[in-house]
């Protein structure tokens, strides 16, 4: 009766996603669900662990949850069944009879095991690599001091590594620092990027002096927490450009452009820790500042706490890059592929500028644009970029 | 300095504000300089800064407006300005 694909009319298995074109395999940390729960469209399922960070995935139907399918903490493949849902009120097929409309007395029902999940026939074999027990915090030590959680002994419950046993292990066991999975992650993209990508860079400087003003007088007369900053104002201009040129909003795939219906701008975000992560702002053409402001404020403390939401990795069609006020004048940026376009905004500088044959000071933001030629021409990109810039400079409009 | 029974010790309420939103400078925290430009200092940023003085803003429930950003650079300016 396990069905992989449509409605939860039968019972469904979702398999682990991709969370990015790079992702081949990962594991899952947590339940957000138990066995008999009715979930919602929308609810949050598990937590999974990539290379990246982790990231909460959710649930994309109705349904009771029937099983889980994979025991925590294995590492998997992309395309693994993992959780099996069934139709909400189809009455339970599990021995116990239970009726499904008692999620406590699932709650006790033990997970179905492993083994009795029958693999779904396009799934690739779940390749199972066994997992030494240690909390994340150990695993993140352990991580920055090139530990081997192997040679660690641990002391923590069930002799799981706790941080603790990492502090207090021997140097002998350092080793060399190997690089960082997100720098591995990071160089083979942007290697991708530029053996395949032919990028050709646009700059235009923008007078942001009536969006300062702007910003200024409309946040003076808010609370705190409804204040915008450029960097909403960015994204809005971008996704209002891109919404109007749509061949920068999309993706270059099999030798040809296929453009995207929404306009989902990705942020490049920064982790103190180093690296980045790029999760986007979903439908941002059809959304007011306010609303991607408040979309950024979740995206940059989910980045740097580690929690990413699956429904922000997948599927942007275009990114920014801000550079903010202590960094560069501009930036020549590399187009995080399948997408073919990447729009950098440099600090903001007091410089001499030209109003009616008058030089006076203004701020100046360089806006620059790095553009898959295969896909436009520089003549195109010259229009994308004076449209981001009109924007900017009529913010009452934005 | 005493902590007051009906607010939160300022400098601890700041610091733990910085700690919440970067957790990774918390080892950082114990030396910072009550008197630098700690924005600066511990290479904060924009979402940083908003995240931080939002807190604040909750947790003390003073407004910080924007036009007083500028001089609240350190721990002991906002100490200052919070506990005014």
């Amino acid at each position: 009766m396990s069905v992989t694909s449509g409605a939860v009319d039968a019972t469904f298995d979702y398999v682990l996603p991709s969370l990015g074109a790079d992702m081949d395999e990962g594991r899952v940390l947590e339940w957000r669900v138990d066995v008999g729960d009715t979930v919602r469209r929308g609810d949050l399922m598990a937590v999974i662990e990539t290379e990246k960070s982790d990231i909460d995935i959710e649930i994309w139907h109705d349904g009771v949850v029937e099983a889980f399918l994979v025991p925590i903490g294995e590492l998997i493949a992309v395309g693994t069944p993992i959780i099996r849902l069934r139709p909400t009120g189809e009455p339970d097929d599990r021995p116990t009879g239970e009726a499904v409309d008692q999620p406590s007395d699932h709650r006790a029902a033990p997970p179905a095991p492993h083994a009795a999940a029958p693999p779904a026939p396009h799934a690739p074999a779940p390749s199972v690599r066994s997992r030494v027990p240690a909390s994340p915090l150990a695993r993140r030590l352990a991580a920055e001091r090139g530990l081997d959680l192997v040679a660690v002994a641990g002391t923590g419950p069930g002799g799981a590594i706790v941080a603790a046993d990492i502090r207090g292990a021997p140097a002998a066991v350092e080793r060399r620092r190997p690089p960082t999975s997100m720098r591995t992650l990071i160089a083979e993209r942007m290697s991708k990027a530029n053996r395949e990508i032919p990028h050709y860079h646009l700059a235009r400087d923008v007078d942001v002096g009536r969006l300062d003003t702007w910003l200024t007088e409309r946040n003076a007369s808010r609370p705190i927490t409804e204040r915008l900053l450029p960097a909403a104002c960015y994204i809005r201009a971008v996704a209002l450009a891109a919404s109007r040129h749509r061949d920068f909003n999309g993706s270059w795939v099999d030798d040809g452009f296929e453009p995207a219906d929404a306009v989902n701008v990705a942020m490049a975000i920064s982790l103190r820790r180093g690296g980045l992560v790029t999760p986007h702002v979903a439908d941002a053409d059809q959304r007011s500042l306010d609303q991607i402001m408040s979309t950024l404020n979740e995206l940059v403390a989910g980045a740097r706490s580690g929690t990413l939401r699956a429904s922000w990795m997948t599927g942007s069609t275009i990114t920014i890059t801000n550079l903010g006020d202590s960094g560069a004048d501009l930036v020549h940026g590399v187009i995080s592929p399948p997408q073919v376009a990447l729009v950098g905004f440099g600090r903001s500088r007091r410089r001499p500028w030209v109003i009616d044959d008058l030089v006076t000071i203004r701020p100046i933001v360089t806006v620059t644009l790095a553009a898959d030629h295969r896909a436009t021409d520089g003549a195109t990109g010259s229009r994308f970029l004076a449209t981001i810039a009109h924007h900017l400079e009529h913010p009452e409009d934005l | 300095m005493i902590p007051d029974e009906t607010f939160p010790d300022p400098v601890t309420m700041i610091l733990t504000a910085i700690a919440d939103v970067a957790p990774e400078l918390e080892p950082e925290l114990a030396d910072l300089d009550l008197d630098v430009d700690f924005w600066t200092e511990l290479q904060l940023d924009s979402m940083d800064h908003l995240a931080i003085m939002t807190r604040l803003a909750t947790e003390s429930g003073r407004e910080i407006p924007e036009r007083d950003y500028p001089r609240l650079t350190t721990v002991n300016a906002l100490r200052a300005f919070l506990s005014a």
